[in-house]
């Protein structure tokens, strides 16, 4: 008796656990829309989200600005990572010898490791003088934020492509190598394309990492609202607007930048949708394999 | 198939070549990076850098203090988030059955996974810090920390318990053991290994954020002796001297022993998964 009742508890306890992470995301989504729908609301949603001048001294709350320096910053990131992260990944799936792979490994796994700050670090001392030196202006930019951020998506996509790319069955590539094709026309015609959702996954996945980032691009983007006119004008990110001024902001300034990251949510939230439509299930890959 | 420009045998030729030059770029990527940091952070990471306080705000003497503070937060971060990770993926693969509840909780972890880390500075922020009245502390910064590593933990722990043979639940439930004491004394124990790869991983999270504590720890400079305290970890100290330019040498120090940091738990858990995986898979 004693014992059934011991299993009973065990088990409602374990279920508080499991449920721990969906209260943790109500708890963040109440609070977030409690400290910014007041701004929100009072600005307007439309003057909010299209709003093209954030002056808080003046009480104008538009983000669009950051919106554009966020979705810029990710697209040129995304362009810039996807063609290297896409070979690098069919290299480590089909052609590395295992000795290579054995290298490449905990290279990724590292370069994911690495923090973001010690990235923006980088940026700052080393990538930023080239960008003055090569393109003149002050070398923060967005185009200096996106080579930073793709070198920090590139181990997600990698990994996720690599995953989706080895979980195609060895059939399909026996077929067409028996029917002659060398190994790029079968990489070509046949793996890849059928690799196409985990790969689009891995897209999504490093797309919403590069979204995500702050403290990095605060270092190299050069954080003027503004909308930038080339890729060498300096741009700043709806995070980077929260961290630069949460430290000093009162009154409805406060409200507005919590509405900043309502702004953002909602942009996260469209990317896990879209991921859930591609439904793929990456394996979880830790250490020297996968689990 | 009409006229071709290139032969395949040229084609194919041509595209390994490009691959291979993708690989090998990937690794002169990280070598750049990792050999830049280290080469000039080195030179100034000695025993009194790493034991002294900073001085001058941090222009000179070292990072003890930072030290102390991220350990502080790791550690909090790291208890939390263990139990309430493993718990939820013992739940999952031992107690549930496939449905709706089990496709919600992925769906819960999967989007804590994915909510940028300066959102969950601003809960901290409200939360923890006004709300709980917990104060900018090490206390408010390893909760927030917790909640961030709670999905690597997770996932990592519930791949590992699903790993633990069949056989070994049925021997154990065949000698009349109750659930729970064949989750603990035989499922748990052989899952080990995996479990702490796993919360190595979530407090490897926790030790190189900076943007979700922003708000929560303050930026003291001081030792945090209780968890009342407000501290300084090493990513926010390394923020700070590089924007505020307060000493660039400092800076590619304390970079230095961020990515020591990275490279010995990259090391530590490769050898573990290695050896569990030896252990599971018989190979």
């Amino acid at each position: 008796m004693n014992n059934r009742l011991e299993e009973y508890l065990i088990e409602k306890g374990l279920f508080i656990t499991a449920i721990s992470s969906i209260l943790i995301i109500l708890l963040i989504i109440t609070f977030i829309f409690i400290e910014g729908f007041p701004a929100i609301e009072s600005y307007g949603v439309l003057n909010f989200v299209f709003g093209s001048t954030w002056a808080p001294l003046k009480g104008e709350f538009g983000v669009l600005t950051m919106i554009v320096g966020t979705l810029g910053i990710t697209f040129l990131a995304l362009a810039l990572a996807v063609p290297l992260s896409l070979l690098c990944a069919i290299f480590m799936a089909e052609i590395a010898p295992s000795s290579m792979r054995r290298i490449l490994k905990p290279v990724i796994e590292t370069l994911a490791a690495i923090p973001s700050v010690v990235y923006g670090f980088f940026g700052l001392i080393v990538l930023v003088p080239l960008m003055r030196e090569q393109f003149g202006g002050t070398g923060f930019s967005m185009l200096t934020a996106s080579v930073i951020l793709m070198v920090m998506i590139l181990p997600t996509i990698i990994s996720v492509s690599e995953d989706a790319l080895r979980s195609i069955p060895y059939e399909y590539k026996e077929a067409s190598l028996a029917l002659g094709a060398t190994q790029w026309q079968t990489i070509k015609n046949v793996i890849f394309p059928a690799a196409i959702p985990g790969v689009i996954t891995g897209i999504i996945l490093g797309m919403g990492r590069a979204i995500g980032e702050t403290l990095a691009v605060i270092m190299v983007a050069g954080n003027v609202t503004q909308f930038p006119s080339s890729v060498l004008d300096p741009v700043r990110a709806l995070t980077s607007n929260i961290a630069i001024e949460m430290g000093y902001a009162t009154g409805m300034h406060y409200n507005a930048l919590f509405g900043t990251a309502i702004v953002l949510f909602f942009m996260i939230i469209f990317l896990l949708v879209l991921a859930n439509y591609f439904h793929y299930k990456k394996k979880v890959v830790i250490g020297g394999g996968y689990l | 198939m009409g006229f071709r420009l290139i032969s395949p045998k040229i084609s194919q030729k041509i595209m390994k070549g490009v691959f291979w030059a993708s690989g090998i770029l990937t690794i002169i990527i990280l070598v750049v990076i990792i050999g830049y940091i280290l080469f000039k952070g080195l030179p100034v990471v000695n025993l009194e850098f790493l034991l002294s306080n900073p001085v001058d705000l941090g222009r000179a003497g070292g990072i003890f203090p930072m030290i102390i503070s991220s350990m502080y937060v790791t550690l909090i971060s790291g208890l939390v988030a263990a139990p309430l990770g493993v718990g939820a993926a013992v739940y999952l693969t031992e107690y549930s059955s496939e449905g709706h509840v089990v496709k919600l909780i992925r769906f819960g972890a999967e989007t804590l996974a994915s909510i940028p880390s300066i959102v969950f500075g601003l809960f901290g922020l409200s939360f923890f810090v006004i709300f709980l009245g917990l104060g900018w502390s090490v206390l408010s910064g390893g909760l927030v920390l917790a909640l961030m590593a709670l999905p690597t933990i997770f996932k990592v722990a519930e791949v590992s318990i699903e790993a633990v043979p069949k056989s070994y639940r049925e021997g154990s439930l065949a000698l009349g053991s109750t659930k729970w004491q064949t989750v603990y004394r035989v499922v748990l124990p052989a899952a080990s290994p995996g479990i702490t790869t796993g919360v190595i991983l979530g407090m490897a999270r926790s030790i190189s954020e900076a943007a979700a504590i922003l708000f929560a720890v303050g930026a003291a400079l001081s030792v945090p002796i209780s968890i009342f305290d407000p501290g300084r970890p090493l990513p926010l100290h390394l923020f700070i001297m590089a924007t505020e330019g307060i000493s660039l040498e400092n800076a590619y120090g304390t970079a230095a022993v961020l990515v020591m940091i990275v490279l010995i738990i990259t090391v530590v858990t490769n050898t573990m998964v290695e050896r569990y995986q030896k252990k599971m898979m018989g190979r």
